[in-house]
């Protein structure tokens, strides 16, 4: 690997979480650098979520440390740790169902939406203009993705690709400056997926992000991620860009069981 | 653009400012009986209450059956305060409530700044924080509005009769809803942890607490002028211009809802109803906004208490007993969870099917069916409706227009209308 | 434009007290040793006392445990806090009093074989008084819960409850009208004589009618027994249903996951049914109960003891069976040594102290599981 000079944004060490008798992660170790667009991958139950879990605050965990840029976040409730900016998305779609496509956004600008309460409740000159920036900016973020003509309509009665869509556009607006994405090509035909990707290249450029995504279609991961971190029962398993864990057997074997690999070699060598 | 926008407002208040006119003129002309007004009167503070709950439990989620305590504890505040006046010219009721409202409620504000920057601070040990605070602040406005209670007195004794009064009133109001609201706000604090349910069952002990507390408020609160379960009497009586007062509270009340809820901060009020996990997520500070929405319901449930004890002139701990604090419930799933309308028309609603349209139609002689009655037509309203009379519709004003797109960023930025501009 | 939140830097020490959540523990742990001290020192002065109302506590407590059995199943299978459930108590009892005052049901042995031990023959009337008033109470509950809770069952559970407030509205004030059962208190006549024995360092006594209680002594009569026995069997008679009966594992089927039961064959509506007539019969069962050891009945009699077993419900843990016992023995304990030693007018006020303390501590309740929400 060459030496990387770019700024450390992520930085998780060591991290336990013990849930009763069953340890869903041991210790997990990731560095992510600005700009970085990497993936993390796995079996069903190897803790990926769990750790994306604890990064953003939902899990506290039983052991290590997770520094965010200079600021340790370990511990922190998620609000907070979303205001500093990482924002996220779920695996089972969580909007806000019962709201308009456009409030889903606006809800996530709502710490930076710089007027106070009072200005809300007396509907003063401050709180229009800074309202009629928050809505514009809103509406920018769904005209990225393309869903500015569905403002109005309420976000569970979308079609499922662009519920995704939606709650991708919602974690940007939170200004995040690290994006996690859980499973952002679940339940997508391969159209959509290709799509998908080049949208997550896209919105990266665009909004100088750093991205952390889990996913299961190899076609996305191998597609675009840069570094891939590879976990199985709670432990890192593999670490690389995509073709150096396409050769990994441990990968292959946790993935398709032990054996597995000497059977892949054979099929390759036939080829 | 504004002009339609402006319309809307102008209907809305043009309607109440009329509805307003034509109860007087009624009232004037003898069409509508005092007991009519009375029960409009009831009514509006049935439907500030409400608006209360609706908040909380419509547009926060949060399942609250403790609104009629908070109700409770404004009407006797704001009682004690016009009786201590009105019998006795002592002010010693206001300034202590007074001051107790200003000190605990900068105390809380303050240390909310503060303990929010502590790493890890569970509710319970900041709840006994605030506690203390509360004890000792309220200690310091009892000795300090001791010691200014003469001065006061003769001060406001000087003014007019009316003129004192009318002073001594409004600031009642306003106390009973500040002291409902930090109350709140200090019970709230751990309740507020509950799962939603229980929210609801810890609330409901409070109201049966309150009810308790003031079945022996002259044994054991020491408040002779309460007469405990006797009930209180002696309150003044608010007649030429009381219904206009709590009319104008309820205008109050209405416009501040609304505004809130189509500001940033009702999003992120209603985003915690929608989906608690994915609003912390997103940034939102779902333990504030709890708290938040529980005191502003609250402050309702109290100002609309010190306008009740005004109106009724009489209060009695039976009136606020748990049955009866089902009540605003279901004045606010009658009417349609998160309508503000629907809340509206059914406190209306409500209280004249109740007290005057079945007394009405029932054959003399049966007067006690109304509660058998009464029942029946919520199981079939539920039946029938069960997301309410209006659902989620709002009347114009209170409806949150959708922003127009802007096809063209830059050019027709600055003529879009805005909802914000409503 | 990301907002960095600065938290004051606090010494370590403060800060691991602060983790230690010290604030908060201090409080209970101070509340709980006020309690303690109080009834510490009030068993040490008058230990006969003491244990004189721990008896009375647990009278109540065991009938609270029969009515909390009904709440906690209902909302276990359902979620629904049935708030008419205290109504069906007040039914049950005024069914006992029409059995044994107007139809003489009690006596009905002592008629058929005039030769029969009288004990047994009172005891096998009471027992069918008993089983006609639990099944009153379980056909109206069925009934209540086909007409007003089952087309509800899809719509927002907040409908349901509304309802269910009406219920027991009109179960209220229905039962007031002069032609049901009147709005007036009417006293209860016992199937049976009351028999009293003195406790104390001699022995068991009977007490005799007009003889004054002897100092230092511990009295209970033959209402608590069987209050206590019936309870204990009712409760055995239950848990044996629900964890070793086909009915009981449909329950818990259904009250883990109602879609799934209806997949595996099982008829989820009569499920629910029959949860709803179990839950009204121990409740009918508790109101004749509980007119026994408080010989009156009225209609609004089922409000506030349906209320402390709600909270006893509560208190052990919604839906849990054991944690209803548990609630309602800890309610009964705290309703009369509260009365006896720290207020009597705050009792129901103390009550609810306890349940609001115990939820802060336990949010789900002593016996309650707590639920993680998965992200």
């Amino acid at each position: 690997m060459s030496a990387d000079n770019r700024e450390t944004i992520l930085q998780a060490s060591g991290l336990v979480m013990q849930f009763g008798g069953l340890r869903a992660v041991n210790n997990f170790d990731l560095t992510l650098k600005k700009g970085d667009l990497a993936g993390l991958i796995g079996p069903n139950g190897a803790g990926k979520t769990t750790v994306f879990n604890m990064i953003t605050g939902v899990y506290t965990p039983t052991a290590g440390k997770i520094e965010f840029g200079d600021q340790e976040i370990t511990g922190l409730e998620p609000f907070r740790i979303n205001q500093m900016g990482i924002a996220r998305t779920f695996q089972n779609i969580r909007l806000f169902p019962t709201l308009t496509v456009l409030d889903n956004v606006r809800i996530a600008y709502h710490p930076h939406a710089g007027y106070s309460m009072m200005d809300g409740i007396l509907h003063n000159k401050k709180f229009q203009v800074k309202e009629r920036e928050l809505t514009e900016r809103a509406q920018e973020f769904l005209s990225v993705f393309n869903l500015q003509d569905r403002q109005g309509e309420i976000a569970s009665s979308l079609p499922y690709g662009e519920q995704r869509r939606l709650e991708i556009a919602r974690a940007l607006a939170a200004e995040p400056r690290l994006l996690l994405l859980d499973e952002p090509a679940a339940g997508m035909n391969p159209n959509e997926s290709v799509a998908l990707m080049d949208l997550i290249h896209f919105i990266r450029d665009r909004f100088k992000l750093t991205i952390l995504l889990i996913e299961h279609q190899m076609r996305v991961v191998m597609g675009i991620c840069e570094h891939i971190t590879v976990m199985d029962f709670g432990e890192v398993i593999a670490r690389g860009n995509p073709t150096e864990i396409q050769a990994n057997t441990r990968v292959v074997e946790a993935y398709l069981g032990p054996g597995a690999a000497a059977l892949s070699e054979k099929f390759r060598r036939k080829k | 653009m504004f002009k339609k926008i402006d319309r809307n407002k102008l209907i809305f208040f043009g309607g109440l400012i009329g509805f307003y006119l034509v109860i007087q003129v009624l009232q004037l002309m003898g069409i509508v009986t005092s007991f009519l007004s009375t029960i409009l009167s009831m009514g509006t503070v049935l439907a500030i209450v409400s608006l209360g709950l609706n908040l909380i439990y419509g547009f926060n989620g949060q399942f609250s059956l403790g609104q009629w305590g908070f109700y409770a504890i404004g009407a006797y505040s704001a009682a004690d305060i016009t009786y201590r006046w009105s019998n006795n010219q002592d002010t010693s009721a206001l300034l202590v409530l007074l001051f107790s409202v200003i000190l605990v409620g900068g105390a809380i504000m303050i240390l909310y700044r503060t303990l929010s920057r502590l790493r890890g601070l569970d509710a319970l040990s900041a709840f006994v924080i605030y506690l203390l605070a509360t004890f000792g602040f309220v200690f310091l406005s009892i000795k300090l509005g001791g010691l200014l209670t003469p001065a006061m007195n003769s001060a406001l004794g000087a003014l007019p009769e009316w003129l004192s009064f009318t002073i001594v009133y409004i600031l009642a109001v306003l106390i009973a809803g500040l002291v409902a609201a930090e109350i709140s706000f200090l019970f709230g604090l751990p309740v507020l942890t509950l799962g939603s349910d229980y929210f609801g069952i810890a609330t409901l002990g409070f109201s049966i607490i309150v009810k308790v507390l003031l079945d022996n408020s002259d044994t054991l609160l020491g408040f002779e002028e309460m007469k405990g379960a006797r009930g209180m009497i002696g309150i003044p009586k608010v007649d030429d211009w009381g219904w206009f007062a709590v009319f104008a509270f309820f205008m109050i009340v209405v416009v501040v809802t609304r505004n809130l809820l189509h500001s940033s901060f009702g999003r992120a009020i209603i985003s915690v109803r929608e989906d608690e996990i994915a609003a912390k997520a997103m940034g939102i500070d779902v333990g504030f906004y709890k708290t938040l929405t529980f005191v502003i319901g609250s402050l309702f449930a109290g100002l609309a208490g010190g306008l009740y004890a005004h109106v009724n002139a009489f209060l009695h701990p039976d009136t606020f007993n748990f049955i009866r604090s089902f009540d605003p419930l279901i004045v606010v799933v009658l009417g349609g969870l998160g309508s503000m309308t629907g809340t509206i028309f059914a406190s209306y609603a409500y209280l004249l099917v109740v007290e005057w349209l079945l007394r009405q139609i029932l054959p003399p002689g049966f007067e006690n069916w109304r509660f058998v009655v009464f029942p029946v037509i919520l199981l079939i309203m539920m039946l029938l409706k069960p997301n309410g009379l209006f659902g989620n519709f709002e009347m114009p004003f209170l409806r949150q227009l959708l922003p127009p797109l802007k096809k063209k960023p830059a050019a027709e930025a600055a003529a879009a209308p805005q909802e914000a501009a409503q | 434009m990301n907002s960095t939140h600065t938290f004051l830097s606090t010494p370590p020490f403060i800060e691991s007290l602060i983790k230690k959540k010290i604030l908060g523990k201090l409080m209970l742990i101070l509340l709980a040793a006020v309690v303690v001290w109080r009834m510490g020192t009030a068993l040490v002065e008058n230990p006969s006392l003491f244990l004189q109302q721990v008896i009375n506590g647990l009278q109540l407590g065991f009938v609270y445990a029969l009515i909390a059995l009904g709440y906690t199943m209902v909302y276990g299978i359902v979620r629904l806090i049935n708030f008419a459930h205290g109504d069906v108590f007040m039914v049950g009892a005024f069914m006992s009093f029409y059995a044994i005052s107007r139809l003489q049901l009690h006596t009905w042995p002592s008629k058929l074989f005039p030769n029969m031990n009288s004990m047994l023959s009172v005891g096998i009337g009471s027992i069918t008084v008993v089983i006609l008033s639990m099944i009153v109470c379980a056909l109206m509950a069925i009934t209540i819960e086909r007409v007003a809770y089952k087309p509800l069952r899809s719509a927002a559970r907040i409908s349901a409850l509304i309802t269910a407030i009406g219920v027991s509205f009109f179960l209220e004030y229905f039962g007031a009208l002069p032609f049901v059962f009147s709005a007036n208190y009417i006293t209860y006549k016992r199937p049976f004589e009351v028999t009293t024995w003195v406790a104390n360092g001699e022995g068991v006594q009977t007490l005799a009618r007009g003889i004054e209680v002897p100092a230092n002594s511990v009295i209970f009569s033959n209402i608590a027994v069987l209050i206590i026995v019936a309870s204990i069997i009712l409760m055995v008679l239950l848990q044996y249903t629900v964890t070793r009966t086909k009915i009981g594992k449909a329950m818990r089927a259904v009250a883990y996951d109602k879609q799934t039961a209806q997949l595996m064959g099982i008829n989820v509506n009569m499920i629910i049914s029959i949860t709803f007539a179990i839950g009204a019969a121990l409740a009918g069962a508790a109101g004749m109960l509980y007119a026994i050891a408080f010989p009156q009945v009225v209609f609004w009699m089922g409000i506030i003891p349906g209320l402390k077993s709600f909270v006893a419900a509560v208190l052990g843990g919604i839906g849990s069976i054991p944690g209803a016992l548990v609630g309602a023995l800890i309610m009964g304990q705290a309703e009369t040594l509260s009365a006896a030693y720290i207020s009597t007018p705050m009792r129901d006020a103390i009550a609810f102290s306890i349940l609001i303390i115990v939820l802060l501590v336990r949010p789900t309740g002593i016996f309650g599981e707590a639920t993680r929400e998965k992200a």
